[in-house]
């Protein structure tokens, strides 16, 4: 017997007894015997106290961000997270519900989704955004074939940014070879900028999209107008990745100038780091394409009452009903990932979102200075490049080896720039967020200067 | 049961109309200089101030949502009988453990050393599972069932092409979920309809027919959507493999047999594992669910990487492996959400699991054995952990299965899964899982009898159904022909 099976044995017995029946296996008759098992091969059950201290001894083996200055980010970003999101996702009305397919007895997850889809277009520059999607890369691989689909197949060429998260590539990589699109990538310029007049020439008259993150994988704001044009010059649809949403706040989404797709990861927006997951991947595009969009879509309309009401929508671009057909394999959206960031964006507000950017902005911008006064083996990479809270440090070393001694320092410095390749220089990536107090500045020049 | 709305919940952008400053999240204070950002970024870059994207105090915010919530249903108030969907008792303890801070504050890019407990964590994960499927290897990164059918379909995609042997078919039986065909289609292949024979279950002569140089796999869910185990599952298995085929099996429906049968046995070469399903994790309004994917030996070097690897008493992540599809998204899974189904496996045990599947049959043959005569079964084999029933009793009275649906609301449950499988016209499928007590399920069958008698003595108020719900029925053509996907300033105007 067991607390999460809701029946004891006295009422098996009952139950076997008005079916008719001696043996529950009875039940089971029509499994062969040549796949039946007698038990499992795992321990027995165990009580919560003794399930508590098994995971405690697990989580306490690991080093938490929160117990050195941690300048980690690479797509993965450690913000203030204030009680009252957790607060919301631990209502069981909210976590222990089903996907809303019955709107009269899910008005409340629906409306949270028709208000999430909102702040994702304001903050995008687009018409029109899903329910959310598995997470920033899968968000960016569905970009891509989004973009096939719109120009229906005919250019089956996606042109690339180098400086898109080289983990998002590797993963569109993995997609790509089905669905029969070729990907050329195209590598920074000096200035760790992606030049339009390169991506013009990579996607010569066959791409369906010309992709590029910003900021990028260094951390460099990109020049979107310029990068806009030269892929619709092309004949390509314009995609922006972001990875680190909080940018939003004070950079203009890829909509105003012109981009077709923005999308990418909203972590930032409340989600715990969770070593990689779940996270939750935002998409907007343009109402006009509306019906090519992936994901769960939530929309307006009325009850028999003619009382507001919401409910899914445009479910016929979907799986379980066009089957082979489908836009997209998604099934689920990363439901309670997009609360989250609907109750973090809300708490935060517009004008707190703007002044939360500025500071992570702030403080960045106060560790280049002191980076770049401290000299010595130390500098910045791009240093006359524009960024928002990240950038590429070079020191004595490769920057696996930097994190690792910078680590013994008490300083989770940040992410080694070359764990994946790439063109530029083997670095670390120092991410300052809002929760970078001074202090923490403090710690990792000195560490620096003791490494110098 | 959830009653009808007292006031209406505004949205978000509607609060605050004058558009004062009120503050929201108080921010660390800024210990370092200003910085004006038209300074330091490209002015033409910069977001202009928006308006209607509204500031609130802390109240508000918690009474909007509190609010909101009172509109949902939900698993911890009452029965969940979604058929296929396995709609369990989400427990208490798996929410705290996963919010450990050296789970829930931990970054994936901090060096193997500093993460030695999450390592850990996935490398017993996936033991649990190579346990309870009894196959040989297991990735976790899937983040949802369609999405570890993908994974699945690309490991055997990969195996094949390693053997120089293209094929472009993947046989899919009609009673199969929606998403198996779509995910063929996905992994670059043509899905070609299976028939099923008359008891619901695959038919040998069909697929004797149909399995030939071809086909690359038979997708196949065990039991299958009928709730029907396929009682020759291993002629089946040998017939594919036989000719050059893998099996994928769709786990979906695993929660019937845990401890009670292996897929390993079976002849599956993969099989997805819905955590949100069997395991516990919970379906947080649509996600985040996970997906693992469970192989045979002759798909284990395929499996995605990034892959943990054990080196003697220490883990580590094995990133590059030529011979593996690569990474399906990003990271190693919904770790959080494997944190939750570790907990759920370990507090039940082998003996726990094994019951958890005997009592979610029992529940479903009692359901079954109540309804009988009410309602048509659609097919008349033994069901494991759903039933299958239609709605051709009702619709004498023209009363479909929606409208019993809608009904269902009303006496405080949430309805079956309607409409599927589709090879059931007007189906309900029925799933009450091993969680609740008797009396629920009990209290479940005595609504629907209600509503079978209503439907003869007064149809038109079970068409008009649901009457007692926070709003009434909701117009869904409407929304798709008038699309309103967002809120805009001009909504106010209107």
């Amino acid at each position: 017997m067991h607390p999460w099976v809701g029946a004891g044995l006295e009422d098996r017995r009952d139950i076997l007894a008005e079916l008719g029946l001696s043996s529950i296996d009875e039940l089971f008759a029509s499994i062969p015997a040549a796949v039946s098992i007698d038990r499992l091969e795992l321990p027995p059950a165990r009580d919560e106290e003794s399930i508590k201290l098994a995971l405690a001894k697990l989580s306490t083996a690991n080093l938490s961000m929160d117990c050195a200055p941690c300048f980690l980010g690479a797509g993965v970003y450690r913000h203030l997270r204030p009680a009252v999101v957790d607060a919301v996702l631990s209502r069981a009305e909210f976590f222990t519900s089903y996907t809303p397919y019955q709107p009269e007895i899910s008005q409340g997850t629906l409306q949270v989704i028709f208000e999430f889809q909102t702040l994702i277009t304001r903050l995008t520059g687009l018409g029109v955004a899903n329910a959310s999607l598995y997470d920033g890369a899968t968000a960016f691989v569905e970009a891509v074939l989004f973009a096939h689909r719109v120009l229906r197949g005919k250019r089956d060429l996606a042109v690339v940014a180098e400086t898109v998260h080289p983990m998002y590539r590797r993963v569109l990589a993995t997609y790509a070879g089905a669905a029969g699109i070729e990907v050329v990538v195209v590598p920074p310029g000096a200035d760790g900028r992606l030049d339009p007049q390169a991506v013009r020439a990579a996607a010569g008259d066959r791409a369906c999209c010309v992709a590029l993150q910003s900021p990028n994988f260094l951390g460099i704001v990109e020049d979107l107008p310029a990068l806009a044009a030269a892929a619709h010059e092309a004949g390509a649809l314009a995609v922006e990745v972001v990875t680190e949403a909080v940018s939003l706040g004070l950079l203009a989404g890829g909509g105003a100038f012109g981009f077709d797709v923005v999308c990418g990861e909203a972590q930032s927006f409340g989600v715990a780091p969770g070593f990689g997951g779940p996270h939750l991947g935002f998409f907007a595009c343009a109402e006009k394409q509306v019906r090519q969009l992936p994901g769960r879509l939530v929309g307006e309309t009325v009850d028999s009452e003619g009382r507001r009401a919401f409910c899914l929508t445009l479910s016929t671009r979907e799986q379980h009903i066009r089957r082979a057909k489908a836009t997209s394999n998604i099934c689920t959206n990363q439901g309670l990932m997009a609360l989250a960031a609907t109750v973090w964006l809300e708490a935060v507000g517009g004008r707190g979102l703007r002044e939360l950017a500025a500071s992570c902005l702030a403080r960045s911008e106060e560790l280049k200075r002191r980076i770049a006064a401290l000299g010595g083996p130390w500098r910045l990479a791009y240093p006359a490049s524009p960024s928002f809270n990240e950038f590429l440090l070079l020191g004595p070393g490769p920057g696996a080896e930097l994190a690792a001694r910078l680590a013994r320092e008490s300083v989770l410095a940040g992410v080694p720039s070359s764990l994946w390749g790439g063109s530029w220089p083997d670095g670390i990536l120092v991410a300052t967020t809002e929760l970078n107090a001074a202090a923490d500045l403090d710690a990792l020049v000195a560490a620096l200067g003791r490494l110098s | 049961m959830k009653r009808r709305a007292l006031r209406p919940e505004l949205l978000f952008f509607e609060r605050n109309p004058r558009r004062v400053r009120r503050q929201g999240v108080l921010l660390p204070p800024l210990d370092v200089p200003v910085v004006d950002p038209a300074a330091v970024l490209p002015a033409g870059l910069l977001r202009p101030p928006d308006p209607d994207y509204p500031d609130l105090g802390e109240l508000e915010v918690v009474q909007h949502f509190h609010r909101l919530s009172q509109l949902n249903y939900a698993v911890d108030e009452g029965l969940y009988p979604l058929g296929s969907c396995t709609m369990k008792y989400n427990p208490r303890v798996n929410e705290l453990t996963a919010r450990f801070p050296g789970f829930a504050d931990i970054h994936p890019l901090q060096p193997a050393s500093q993460v030695q407990g999450a390592l850990r964590l996935i490398w017993e994960l996936e033991e649990a599972l190579k346990a309870i499927t009894g196959l040989a290897g297991v990735t976790l990164q899937p983040a949802a069932g369609a999405h570890g059918e993908l994974t699945g379909m690309l490991m055997i995609r990969r195996a094949l092409e390693a053997r120089g042997d293209a094929r472009r078919v993947v046989l899919v039986p009609d009673s199969a979920h929606g998403t198996n065909p779509a995910t063929a289609a996905f992994a670059g292949y043509e899905a070609l309809e299976l028939p099923s024979a008359a008891d619901g279950t695959v038919d040998l002569a069909a697929l004797e027919r149909a399995m030939d140089a071809s086909v690359a796999a038979l997708m196949l869910t065990v039991p299958n959507t009928l709730g029907v185990f396929e009682h020759r599952i291993t002629e089946i298995s040998r017939l594919v493999h036989d000719r050059g085929g893998f099996i994928y099996m769709d786990g979906a429906n695993l929660n019937s047999f845990v401890g009670r049968a292996l897929p390993g046995l079976m002849g599956a070469d993969a099989m997805h594992i819905n955590l949100h399903k069997t395991f516990s994790t919970p379906h947080g309004g649509g996600g985040p669910g996970a997906g693992p994917v469970a192989v045979s030996p002759a798909l284990l070097p395929h499996l995605p990487t990034p892959r943990v690897v054990r080196e003697g008493s220490s883990f580590a992540l094995l990133w590059d492996d030529p011979a593996s599809i690569g990474p399906m998204r990003g990271f190693y899974g919904n770790f959080l959400i494997l944190v939750r189904a570790l907990t759920y496996i370990w507090s039940l045990g082998g003996d726990g699991l094994r019951a958890m599947s005997e009592v979610a049959v029992l529940y479903a043959n009692l359901v079954r054995h109540r309804l009988a005569g009410a309602y048509h079964l659609a097919y008349d084999a033994p069901s494991m952990h759903e039933v299958v029933f239609d709605d051709s009793l009702q619709v004498r009275h023209e009363v479909h299965n929606t409208d019993i649906a809608k009904r269902l609301l009303d006496y405080g449950f949430h309805p079956p899964t309607v409409s599927f499988p589709l090879i059931v016209h007007g189906a309900l499928m029925i799933e009450p899982g091993e969680s609740v007590a008797p009396e629920e399920v009990e209290a479940f069958c005595d609504a629907m009898l209600a509503i079978a008698a209503e439907c003869e003595a007064e149809p038109e108020f079970v068409r008009s159904a649901p009457h007692d719900t926070p709003v009434r029925r909701v117009d869904e053509v409407r929304a798709a022909r008038n699309l309103k996907v967002r809120w805009t300033p001009e909504d106010v105007k209107r």
